[in-house]
Parts: C-alpha cells; structure tokens; sequence
C-alpha cells in the first residue's frame, strides 16, 4: 500500500506526492508517454535516442548530471516500447535542484549538435553491445517481427537497425521533442522524506509557467488476430541451441492480465516452478526454461524460452514444452499450487515498497496506465483468480495458431542427437 | 505566489549532506560459537536472516568447491528433497538464496514476519543435514558446464576470467571456472567440506527487519541451542597472492563487433588507512556517471555506451579494474585515452571544483544507499568483515571532508600507475 496525494498543475502536468520520512533522500521520477511503439517504422530507435539527447543540457543549463551530482544526486532513465522514465535520487534537503533541472529540460532542451552527434555513438555502441555482439542478443530483433506484424511492438526499443540511428536528425529530434515532452503529456512523483505543501509551492514555481503541449491522439495499428503457427530458424554462431514461443495475450488493462501472469508464475516463477522441476529437475530435458509476460500496455506475450540440454534435439525439447501447456490447458491448477504464486505475489510487493524510488516509479507508471489508486488496488486482483480462470487463459493461449516459434541454432552443430 | 520571474540560469542554494547513521546493531554470542547480530526495524513486514561462513579451502584453490557447495545447499536434505524444499519456501512467500563470494558463503533468507516460525527449521535443515544428491549433483554440473560454454562467447566474460587469472594467479581469487573442474566435484567432496564450513563456530548471522523477541526465542532455540558443532580442528588458511607482470593480453576474435577491456591489478583493502581516499580518487577517476573516463571516452569521443572503473576490497587483497566494451575500430584509441587520463591524473593537480562534486556525489550516494534497515546491515557487515566497527564510517566522513588536490595526487601516484597495470583486450586491438 503507497498513500499519495494528487495535483494537477494549469498546464495539465499530473504530480503525485508519497511522503515517507523514514528516509533523508527524495526522488523525482517523471514519466514521458510516449515510448517505441509512437515511432514510425522507418525512423525506429528514435524514443530511446532521444533519451539520450535529453542529458545533453537543456535550454538554460549547459549540463543536466553536475549540477545534480554536485548536491550529492545521482538519476538515470529508460526507455520501454510504451513510456519513457526519468528518475533521480537526492538528499532531500535539495530537492529545489531537481525541479530546477528537470523544468528545464521539460522547457526546452539546448539541442546540440556535438550532443546529438556523440549520443548517435553511444546508442550505436549500446546496440552493438547489448543486441549484435552478445550470444542470442538479437533474439528480440528476430522475434518480435515474427509475432507482430502490424503493431509497432514488431521493433525493439533499440530500434530495427543501426542505420536508423545513424540516419537521425536534429530537425526530428525538435520535431520529437515538441509533441511528446509537454507538461499535459507527462507523470510527475515527488516521493521520499518531502512535504506535500512544499511540493506543491516547487512545482508552481517550476513547472507553471511551461506551456502546454498538443494532445497525443493515438492511432496506433491494431494487430490482426494470428490465425496460424508461424516459424522461423535462425542459425548462429552460439554454443547452444534455444527456443522461444510467443503466444499473444491481452492487453495491461484487460481483466485477464493478472490470470495470465498467474498463469506464467505457475510455470516459471522459482525453483518449485512447474517448467523447472518438470525439464530441468525431473527429467534432463533443458538446462534453463522460463516463461513470462511481455507487460505490455498494448496486447501482450507469453514467452517461453529455454536451452535444451546437451544431446536433447529441438524438436524433443519443443514437444515437451507443449505437453506442460496442454496439461495447464486439460486439468485445474491445485489450490495450494496458485496459493503458493499468489503468496509470492504479496512477498514481493513487501519487498517493491523498500525502496522510494520504486514506489515513486510504480506510481508513475499506474497514473500513466490508468490511475495510481489502481497500484493499491492490484494485489486484491491476483487474490481473486480462481482455477477455472487459469485453465480458460491457458486455453485461449497456448493454440498452436497463436504462436509464434523461433528456433534458434547452433551452427557449431555441438547438439545433435 | 512567487512574484519575480524565474532566472532558470542560476541554481537554487544548497545544503550541506547529513552524515550517515548507522544503527549499532545487538550483538548475541552463543555456546556454540554462533555469532548474531540483531538489526531493528519494527514497522517493517519483512525479516532478513543471512547466515555468512567464511570459506575454507584445503586442497587445491583451483577448485569450485566453494560454488558448488553453496549452489547445491537446498538440493535436498535427509528428510526433504529438493522439490520439497522448493516448494515450501515459495508457498510461505520467502526467498533464500545461497551466495558465494570469494571469501564467504552465505545463505540469505527474507520472509514475512509472520511465516517466520515455519520457514527457519527449513533453513535449520538446510544448514545441519544437507546430503547433496547425485542426481542433484549432476544437473547442477550438466547445466553450469552448458551456460559456461555459453559464456565463454562473451568478449567481457573472457576478459574478466584473463583479468582475475593474470592479477591474482594460482589462488582463490585468481580461480577461474572450466569443465574439467565441474566435472571433478564429487558427492563425498562436497559433503567433506559442507561438514568442516557449514557449522555454528564458522558462522555469523546477521538478522534484520522486525525481529520481535518471539523471533529471538526461535532464532535462540533453533541455531544457539540445537546446532551442535560437528568438527572443531579448523586450520586458518594460507593466502599467496601471485605476482602481478604488467602486460598486455589479447585475445583475438576476428568477428567482434566490440572489443572488452580490462585494465587494473592489487591495490589496498579496507583494512588500509588509504581506503577511503582510493575510493575517492576512484570515484573521480571511473567510479560513476561524471567521472573523467565516463566524461571523455562515453560523453565526448562516444567510443562506448558504459566505461567504468572501481576499487574493490576482499579479505586477504584488494584490487582496482577498469571495465569497458568499445567499437573494434575504436580499441586502440579508448586504450590511448585510458593511458591520457592515468598520465592527467598523476602528473596534473585536480581543480577544487572537481573535488567538491565528487564528494557531495559520494556523501550523497552513501545517504542515499540506507534505504531500509537491510541496507544498515550491510554496511556493519563490510566494516565488521574487515576487522572494524562503524566508528569506520565516520573516519571515511573525515577523509571525504579533507579530500584537496594534493592528496589526489599523492593517492593517484601511489595506486594509480599505468604502466604497472595488466590491461587485458579481448576482441580485436588494432
């Protein structure tokens, strides 16, 4: 349970204030809406970029990080295929230093070249790092065009390819910035050892005088229903081969989203799940297996991912992933087995609301999907799914015209039977 | 209202950062050697109860004993399998977790306090009559030897393994895991070391949360009364730190799109008067967003998306590393300007301004690392594991306030010297 407060500013600016005085520190955490699916499919990456951009100073402050690091701050953001988060952690008896830097770049940001130009680098080095130089790192450049094929969750936040990065201008980045970075179209929370009152004087001090945005209309493409199984068979240069099925799901908001979670919690979730002691503990069959959710705002998936063990061919390990499902699919979970996950469930919210910065970023995000009374309201969802939900969510899933197989090979040919 | 307008050009006014305190914990000592100390925070839900050994090593240090036993804790008991232990941790809604560092082992567990009285004779279990099942055994070495072949495919994997190798050598901490040593552990190993480490005498339990006299009594019962030692004539290791030959190794990959870098060698440990003010010129140096490496060779020349460098303490040896993943046509010029910013730092002194920014960044940072009384638990274990007390922190507070650019120097000329340095590239240097 997180208790805040609410204030809207004139320019459509949401703040939420949690006050917690348990601590010396206070967090700002602002959340932009807008993420990679708003991006267009030829100019992908760009949300992610523009991150970047924006700790290259802003319209009246040459540098975003000294200022803050010098009254003993430290921040970071990320950027998600939905939104886009700013956060920072100071000691709060300087909190005004916050509201001075991020009112500023949410004003205007300085746009420099020598800004843009290096951060077209650093984010080129983070594809090369994270995506294209790893073992299995392009796995999610593979398949999510493989699962999606209209919506833009069909590309990865880093973007479909390095040229599109290479290819960003600065007249887009202004562009950019204009529709998405107003005050109407973002989430503030101010948390940790603050004052309500005091928040609220900084923020009409700060932020009231930045002018409203357009309203973000969007029309995103709705993807199609799968109607048959789709594959693909990528080979590499790993030492293992891999496997990934995608199924899609609905949506963050759907009534169904915390069965199916639930549902991936049986499967996988700790050393008692039902994957892991079926195919990695009981039988040799992988040596890791997860399944999870993507979380998505839009229609999600259902991943199951694993590494057959050595010896063990694709098609025997892909045979036993599919018999779990069906048995999830024909007969009801246990009552204690879906206790077991829901009770992991209330442990681990205990743990999500230790630290202030979690509960400032969880606040932002429910305020952005829906309202923040909703985080609190959460726990009762999980506590009311029954076995009969899980059974009908694993029947609507796991159909083998709703997946999308990746086969990832080893062309090392190390894993032949 | 505020009536002025708002000159965004100018900072608001600061504050000075309050100091750290941290809670002193209660201190218990039981007939059978048992150490625990006891962190107090009443309104929370939860507990953590981490059982910290410190490791032994008797035959050759090459070994993944260590590993291996700590991984393979939970996989059964004389009267629980495996399967069962998994299954009542996670219905009570805990997590325990086995950890290996090089100079201890531990076994964490965080729980609900209310489930408090159910979990802990798992736990009890778990540490007095462990059996290590064959089968058990052998997924575990099965899977490890697959997700090491796995590794081995990664630049930044590769060149840590050389990095820890060349630094420390034949030892404990230079050890490095391969497949003929997963294959070597064997049952009777195992359960010969889990009887001379996992007994009350090697152990130190720290507990934190809302530990209520009730969780004492259990604590009291469980692990001071019924845990009896079962092997006393432990001998104190023998630590031989390797020769350290500056050098440069490369491991060629002809189709890296990155190059990893590993730059450092031994430097002091807390135990060091130094410490604080190595820490200092770390910071400064490649300890953190703003530092000079982060700052020239990620925000200026935009060579590599993270470049970082830190000072690290273990028990008998402490070493500095610098860590980056840079483009293959970028190598030799992140190598050049890694080689610039150690000559800088010792040849020129550092601006006040520079200095007053990474102290208000670290004292700010420690502030803020005290999040929940788990954190305070922490800190008393890194001070109290290297023979101190939180008096500690305070010497740290004063060296931190008496940071000036002459005692940058002199640190950075003491502990800062390139040349003296492995530097390890693991890609393509050209």
């Amino acid at each position: 349970m997180i208790n805040f407060k609410r204030f809207k500013l004139d320019n459509g600016l949401t703040v939420l204030v949690h006050e917690d005085h348990n601590t010396a520190m206070a967090v700002v955490n602002i959340l932009y809406k807008v993420g990679a699916r708003d991006e267009s499919p030829d100019q992908t990456g760009f949300a992610h970029l523009f991150e970047h951009l924006m700790f290259g100073g802003s319209v009246n402050i040459p540098s975003y990080d000294a200022p803050l690091q010098l009254v003993g701050g430290e921040n970071n953001a990320f950027t998600s295929n939905d939104i886009t988060n700013y956060y920072l952690t100071l000691p709060a008896n300087n909190l005004e230093t916050a509201f001075w830097l991020e009112s500023d770049r949410m004003l205007s940001l300085a746009f420099s070249e020598k800004s843009l130009d290096v951060q077209r680098q650093v984010v080129i080095e983070e594809f090369k790092q994270r995506y294209l130089n790893q073992p299995y790192g392009d796995v999610w450049l593979k398949l999510r065009p493989l699962a999606y094929k209209e919506h833009p969750y069909r590309w990865a936040t880093i973007g479909k390819e390095i040229s599109h990065i290479e290819e960003a201008q600065m007249d887009d980045v202004k562009r950019f910035f204009t529709k998405y970075y107003s005050p109407n179209n973002a989430v503030m929370v101010v948390a940790g050892d603050v004052d309500f009152e005091e928040v609220k004087r900084l923020s009409e001090k700060w932020f009231g005088d930045i002018a409203s945005g357009e309203e973000i209309v969007r029309n995103l493409s709705v993807e199609p229903k799968q109607t048959e199984s789709r594959r693909e068979i990528a080979e590499a240069d790993v030492p293992v081969d891999s496997i990934y099925i995608a199924f899609h799901g609905p949506d963050r908001l759907s009534k169904e989203y915390q069965t199916m979670d639930l549902l991936s919690d049986i499967l996988s979730r700790g050393s008692s799940s039902r994957l892991y002691r079926a195919l990695v503990k009981n039988e040799p069959i992988f040596s890791e297996i997860n399944a999870y959710l993507m979380g998505s705002i839009d229609p999600n998936l259902f991943v199951v991912e694993g590494k057959p063990s050595n010896g063990v061919s694709l098609e025997k390990a892909e045979a036993a992933i599919w018999e779990q499902l069906e048995r999830i699919k024909a007969e009801f979970v246990e009552e204690e087995e879906l206790q077991k996950v829901k009770n992991k469930i209330e442990s681990t919210l205990l743990f999500s609301e230790l630290s202030i910065l979690d509960k400032a970023m969880n606040l932002a995000y429910y305020e952005a999907l829906s309202s923040a009374e909703d985080y609190n309201k959460e726990v009762a969802k999980y506590d009311e799914v029954d076995a009969k939900q899980i059974k009908e969510v694993a029947n609507m899933l796991f159909v083998k015209e709703n997946s999308s197989t990746l086969l990832y090979k080893s062309n090392g040919g190390s894993n032949v039977e | 209202m505020e009536d002025q307008m708002l000159n965004r050009t100018i900072a608001p006014a600061f504050q000075p950062i309050n100091k750290l305190a941290i809670h002193e914990p209660e201190s218990f000592e039981y007939a059978n050697g048992l150490k625990a100390f006891v962190f107090q925070s009443p309104e929370l839900e939860l507990i953590k109860f981490e059982f910290v050994f410190e490791n032994h090593f008797d035959t050759h240090e090459l070994t993944l004993m260590n590993t291996a036993l700590s991984a393979m804790f939970k996989e059964g008991t004389s009267s629980r399998t495996s399967g069962q232990i998994a299954d009542e941790i996670d219905f009570l809604g805990a997590y325990l977790m086995p950890e290996y560092s090089f100079d201890h082992t531990s076994l964490t567990l965080y729980t609900m306090h209310k489930h408090v009285a159910q979990v802990l004779p798992i736990v009890s279990d778990i540490l007095q009559h462990s059996i290590f099942p064959q089968k058990e055994l052998d997924t575990y070495v099965r899977n490890n030897k697959q997700s090491l072949e796995i590794s081995l495919k990664k630049n930044d994997f590769i060149a840590r393994r050389l990095f820890y190798q060349n630094v420390f050598g034949d030892n404990r901490y230079g050890a490095v895991p391969s497949p003929e040593a997963f294959d070597a552990i064997t049952r009777e190993s195992l359960l010969k070391l889990y009887n001379k480490q996992i007994q009350p005498s090697n152990c130190t339990l720290f507990v934190a949360g809302n530990v209520t006299k009730d969780v004492l009594a259990i604590v009291d019962s469980i692990f001071g009364q019924q845990w009896e030692n079962t092997y006393s004539d432990r001998d104190k290791d023998l630590f031989v730190l390797g020769e350290v030959k500056s050098q440069i190794i490369t491991d060629f990959k002809a189709e890296s799109l990155q190059s990893a870098i590993r730059i450092g060698g031994h430097s002091i440990n807390r135990e060091h008067p130094d410490f604080p003010a190595l820490q200092f010129v770390n910071t400064l140096f490649g300890g953190f967003f703003g530092s000079r490496l982060m700052r020239n060779i990620r925000e200026d020349k935009g060579y590599t998306y993270s470049i970082g460098s830190a000072a690290v303490s273990l028990q008998h040896a402490g070493f500095f590393t610098i860590a980056s993943e840079v483009g293959v046509d970028v190598t030799q010029a992140t190598m050049d300007e890694i080689e610039k910013e150690f000559k800088l730092l010792g040849n020129e002194l550092a601006e006040e301004d520079e200095i007053a920014l990474v102290r208000n960044y670290m004292q700010g940072v420690l502030l803020g690392s005290l999040e929940s009384i788990f954190s305070h638990a922490d800190k008393y274990k890194a001070v109290y594991y290297s023979g101190m007390d939180l008096s500690y922190y305070d010497y740290y507070a004063d060296v931190m306030n008496a940071m000036d650019p002459l005692k940058v120097q002199e640190i950075a000329h003491k502990y800062f010297d390139y040349d003296k340095m492995v530097k390890v590239v693991v890609g393509q240097l050209n």
